[in-house]
């Protein structure tokens, strides 16, 4: 069976969203590994329950993490969309928003939160520093971006990104993450540092050493 | 009033009319079982929701909106999701305590769950020393949170059971002191008698001043025994990240997290079991007409009614109040409470054995 | 520009202390480590009398580059002690008798020190290092033997019996990416060591390579809750050195946006206080009024947290047709609020409990360490920049400085709520008579500042916000410092909380209302 073609979000119409091409193609690899039938909408209703209810840890270093408390607070309220319950310990969050700059004696310390989360985990971008190192680009002790470090789902732009930003990047991860696939079938082939292609399964134990070389999944705003 | 035992007794004699005896009970339980487990669940769900959209109405936001109408569907995605989620497997944690900590503490919940009296007749675990089951079920589960808190190789998590240990054996006393006032009053223990001696006045109306001070004591004592705020010491966010639980992921922190929820149900359905008249329907002396319609309503419906406000009545302190400190929450029980538990079931068996009750 | 005393290293220590004890220089507002190229190391000490009001200026410096070496200070002024690690960790200037001279921001494998100007910033010498850091139990101290050589003496910080918890630097009450080491007694706490740099962005060094207008720009994101009033001084102290006088309607504009930066960055200290003590819905009622303050930030400077607003010799653009009518509003509005805060949280009998006699900091202690704001006033001490210094148009409004003698937690509260009250009032009184003028005045393209040091300093949301800089008369300043509001407090908390429980570690963290990107810089 095909794999849904267009993940929806409630009230805001497909063709609204940017980078509709890179879920396409995300489409496309999927589909070549075929699924059947049944376990096609097994993967439909996890991926339904798992794209609304995705829990953030609270993570945050700089100015991005007050934005991204603002996102939580009343006028915002990303518990709207099932973002509600920050958790504070990494093993329950289900995403890692890096709001704000990472340095140098920082990133062990993300890298090892990361590896803490349990599957499945994503990683958002949030706001310059986090990219590319933003403004701290030229600095000794910045990381000139996140992706060095771990695998970046979505990349939310801004110096910090406007609130209705993170919630657009937000409904993004919550897009790809409809396209997933839990049952008999892999997400992404990656490249081996050897060079022969090598399997991740989802449910595969985190292998942080095989992401580490360069992020594949890529979607930038 | 609708007599749940009549249903009961009709599936009894039917399966005993084609089955062995000894099946049919069997059977018999094992459907119970299963009813419980989803009656439990459901329950859960719905506290869940009613949390979320409650402690948003509080913080002026709109909580759950966009799965199903007004986010109703919400939970079902959250148990989705922890259903499927890993479940780390924590390097030099003592592994079988460390997988058994959810179990002990959900068994516990589900226990204490099935003595509740929802309806008439609607009884699973009901005998003569009821409320002392209960007491003891519930307190079970002070065991598994320290297991989870020991077992997890982490200070934090070991704090957070320390704190846990402290103070949930500290209020399992004022708890058992209020409810004990009740006892005095009613001379039963079985808690389907206690409900039926409310039939003409819940106790909280009949047990003049001393059944009010005890409800009061009680909410309390409650409150702190299921690590609610502002007693939410053991899993205080901010201080401990997530206190005994910090390292649990997946279904085993579902289970943690379910439990909590549930146990705050068990607390209001035993307040309104002892307090308020379980599933007695409001009677006002006199008004006749008044009575023969509050008849009407079904009991669980009031069961689940009047539970449900206690719920809302604890779920509003706890997004009120802020946390209070260890040697504060102590303080509390052991020099406020406990004396005046002690001092209240004095007056109520002064009550008692002068008949000042109504 | 102000006069700078040299001072002998030799002598340094004796000085200091006669200076302390004769002419009552008991508060050290800054303290710059320097790299003068040929002419050796340094630091440069700023100095203010608490009583009469007077300051100074020290330098002390020393020609050895490879092993610069000068006395410590930290046994007269308690906040030298962070500062000196601060120095040591950038420049590599060792100060023989201070208790502990680790890095301060680096981690302690780093090569080299990187604000010598010799230093090597290619990712080779220090390439990203990935492995983690191994947390020592002991400092050292280096004293001077009669002979000149150095002798090192161990101390222990944390012994191995002792259970050490680790706070942070992912963990929801250090308020960004600090680290505490603690070592419990039961939930009694023995001892604190903090562990900042975990957001050190390197600024001061990044400021020696950019245009005096491009530093403008980080700034900033230094305290992204003081973002005009950083920047704010930051232009002064230009302004100051370039001889710019700004127009009235310029010094109005920034006074009102200092202030509204103010309740801003005091709500966010509710909301925040509220939600580490376990109060959520006061979080959000925070967070609700001051999103209408950013709505007015919005209006004016196009952005919320980050807003560019400040430039030199005036403001980007001038304010929004809608300004003043849309402030006179807010400040309708927050009135009554504030009245419901403290129902909802100040009245309330386990709020008071928890914060009353918690975490007291005594006058001495808070003017020993430097710690300025909300948290010296709370200990007694009339430390606003905004009286002692008066800037902008603060000598011509009516407020009063609000000093509870207490030094607790709620002091600490209170000032910071009864700040807002006075904040609404200075706006109030400015915003009906903003004259007309230029929003900003002309400068030329390429700004130079003349040869000399400069330091000019504002009442930050949390504290005393200074900028120093040395221009050797070049288009980029030749050492830029920022005077962290939130390192003095951060290096009290040590004082503070000993003895207290591991909560109240929580709620002192709270009232103290650092802001982590400030202490690291």
């Amino acid at each position: 069976m095909e794999i849904k073609k267009k993940p929806r979000i409630k009230a805001i119409p497909y063709e609204e969203f940017n980078d509709n091409e890179y879920l396409e193609k995300m489409v496309r690899e999927l589909n070549e590994n075929g699924a059947n039938i049944i376990v096609g909408v097994l993967d439909d209703i996890v991926n339904w329950g798992r794209s609304n209810s995705l829990w953030p840890l609270t993570f945050a270093t700089s100015c991005c993490g007050i934005e991204f408390m603002a996102v939580g607070a009343a006028r915002y309220d990303f518990a709207r969309f099932g973002f509600e319950v920050t958790r504070a310990s990494p093993r329950q969050a289900d995403f890692i928003m890096v709001a704000g700059t990472i340095t140098h004696k920082m990133a062990p310390v993300l890298k090892r939160l990361y590896d803490q989360m349990a599957d499945p985990k994503y990683v958002i971008a949030v706001g310059g520093c986090a990219i590319s190192g933003g403004p701290f680009k030229k600095s000794y002790h910045v990381v000139n971006g996140v992706d060095k470090i771990l695998p970046v789902d979505v990349y939310i732009p801004g110096c910090p990104p406007r609130p209705e930003a993170m919630l657009y990047g937000m409904m993004q991860l919550q897009r790809k993450v409809k396209l997933q696939k839990f049952f008999g079938g892999v997400n992404r082939k990656e490249e081996d540092p050897d060079g022969s292609p090598q399997e991740m399964s989802e449910t595969a134990a985190p292998e942080p050493a095989a992401n580490e070389q360069e992020p594949v999944k890529k979607e930038e705003k | 009033m609708f007599d749940f035992s009549i249903v009961t007794g009709w599936i009894h004699n039917l399966l005993t009319s084609f089955l062995p005896y000894g099946l049919a009970v069997f059977v018999e339980c094992v459907a119970i079982g299963i009813g419980i487990m989803i009656a439990y669940a459901l329950i859960a769900i719905i506290m869940i929701f009613m949390e979320r959209k409650v402690c948003a109405a509080f913080q002026c936001r709109l909580g759950p909106m966009r799965v199903g109408p007004q986010g109703t569907v919400q939970i079902f995605c959250d148990v989705i999701k922890m259903l499927t989620k890993e479940i780390v497997k924590i390097r030099e944690a003592d592994k079988f305590l460390y997988n058994l900590a959810p179990y002990v503490v959900i068994a516990a919940s589900v226990l204490a769950f099935s003595c509740l009296p929802v309806n008439k007749g609607m009884e699973v675990l009901d005998f003569n020393v009821g409320v002392f089951f209960l007491l003891a079920a519930s307190s079970i589960g002070v065991v598994g949170i320290l297991l989870a808190g020991w077992s997890s190789n982490n200070k934090y998590s070991l704090i957070g059971a320390m704190r846990s240990g402290a103070q949930m054996v500290s209020y399992e006393l004022s708890t058992g002191l209020s409810i004990l006032t009740i006892v005095v009053l009613t001379d039963t223990m079985q808690l389907s008698e206690i409900v039926a001696r409310q039939a003409d006045g819940w106790f909280i109306f009949k047990g003049h001043v001393s059944a009010v001070i005890a409800f009061i004591i009680y909410l309390i004592a409650g409150n702190a025994e299921v690590n609610r705020g502002p007693f939410d010491l053991p899993e205080a966010e901010s201080e401990l990240t997530a206190g005994y639980h910090t390292e649990y992921s997946g279904m085993h922190f579902g289970l943690f997290y379910v439990a909590e929820f549930v146990n705050l149900f068990i607390i209001s359905g035993v307040a309104t079991t002892i307090f308020l008249g379980g599933w007695m329907p409001l009677h006002i002396p006199g008004w006749e007409g008044f009575n023969a319609v509050m008849d009407f309503i079904p009991g669980f419906v009031w069961f689940f009614g009047k539970a449900f406000f206690v719920v809302w009545l604890l779920m509003w302190i706890k997004w009120t109040f802020p946390r209070l400190r260890i040697d504060q929450i102590l303080t509390l029980e052991w020099k406020y409470l406990i004396p005046l538990g002690l001092v209240n079931l004095l007056l109520m068996v002064i009550i008692v054995v002068f008949k000042l009750h109504f | 520009m102000q006069e700078i005393l040299e001072i002998p290293a030799a002598e340094f220590h004796q000085t200091a202390r006669k200076l302390k004890e004769e002419k009552g220089m008991d508060f050290l507002r800054s303290l710059t480590g320097m790299d003068w190229g040929e002419e050796g190391m340094g630091a440069v000490y700023h100095l203010e009398s608490t009583s009469t009001g007077a300051t100074m200026t020290l330098r002390v410096r020393t020609a050895d580059r490879l092993q610069p070496e000068l006395p410590s200070v930290s046994d007269i002024w308690k906040g030298a002690a962070l500062n000196e690690r601060e120095a040591y960790d950038y420049f590599g200037i060792l100060f023989i008798g201070n208790p502990d001279m680790r890095r301060l921001y680096l981690r302690e494998d780093w090569q080299g020190h990187p604000l010598r100007k010799d230093y090597d910033a290619s990712d080779l010498t220090n390439p990203l290092r990935m492995t983690n850091e191994e947390a020592v139990d002991t400092t050292e101290t280096l004293e001077l033997n009669p002979d000149g050589t150095l002798k090192v003496q161990e101390n222990i910080l944390f012994d191995d019996k002792e259970y050490v918890i680790n706070i942070g630097p992912q963990h929801p009450a250090t308020h960004g990416v600090l680290r505490f080491r603690v070592s419990l007694e039961g939930e009694t706490i023995k001892k604190i060591d903090v562990h900042c740099g975990y957001i050190h962005r390197g600024i001061e060094k990044m400021c020696e390579s950019l245009t005096y207008p491009q530093t403008l720009a980080l700034t900033d994101r230094l305290d992204y809750l003081g973002a005009m009033q950083n920047r704010h001084a930051l232009c002064m102290c230009i302004e100051n050195a370039l001889g710019i006088e700004v127009s009235p309607r310029v010094q109005y504009i920034r006074t009102i946006m200092d202030e509204l930066q103010r309740i801003d960055s005091h709500l966010l200290f509710f909301s925040c206080l509220c939600m580490d003590m376990g109060a959520l819905t006061a979080f959000f009622y925070g967070f609700r009024d001051r999103e209408k303050v950013l709505d007015i930030f919005e209006q004016t400077c196009g952005g919320r947290l980050i807003l560019n607003y400040n430039i030199i010799g005036g403001v980007q653009a001038d304010i929004h047709p809608d300004f003043v009518k849309r402030v006179k509003d807010f400040i309708a509005y927050l009135r009554p609020t504030l009245r419901e805060y403290h129902d909802v949280f100040t009245g309330n009998i386990i709020a008071q409990q928890r914060l009353k006699g918690v975490g007291v900091l005594s006058r001495e202690d808070a003017i020993s360490f430097g710690a300025t704001g909300g948290t010296g006033r709370a200990s007694g001490w009339a430390c606003d920049v905004r009286k002692r210094h008066p800037y902008a148009v603060y000598d011509r409004v009516d407020f009063k400085e609000i000093v509870y003698p207490q030094g607790d937690c709620f002091a600490r509260y209170m000032v910071r709520m009864d700040e807002i009250e006075q904040s609404l009032h200075i706006i109030e009184q400015l915003i009906d008579d903003i004259p007309d003028g230029p929003y900003y005045e002309k400068t030329k393209p390429l700004i130079k500042l003349p040869e000399g040091t400069y330091y000019a300093a504002v009442e930050g949301s949390r504290g005393e916000f200074g900028a120093f800089i040395e221009s050797r008369g070049d288009k980029y300043p030749y050492r830029m410092k920022f005077r962290s509001t939130g390192l003095p407090l951060v290096s009290a908390i040590d004082t503070i909380a000993r003895g207290a429980k591991i909560a109240d570690l929580i709620a002192i963290g709270g009232t103290l209302d650092y802001v982590v990107p400030d202490i690291d810089r």
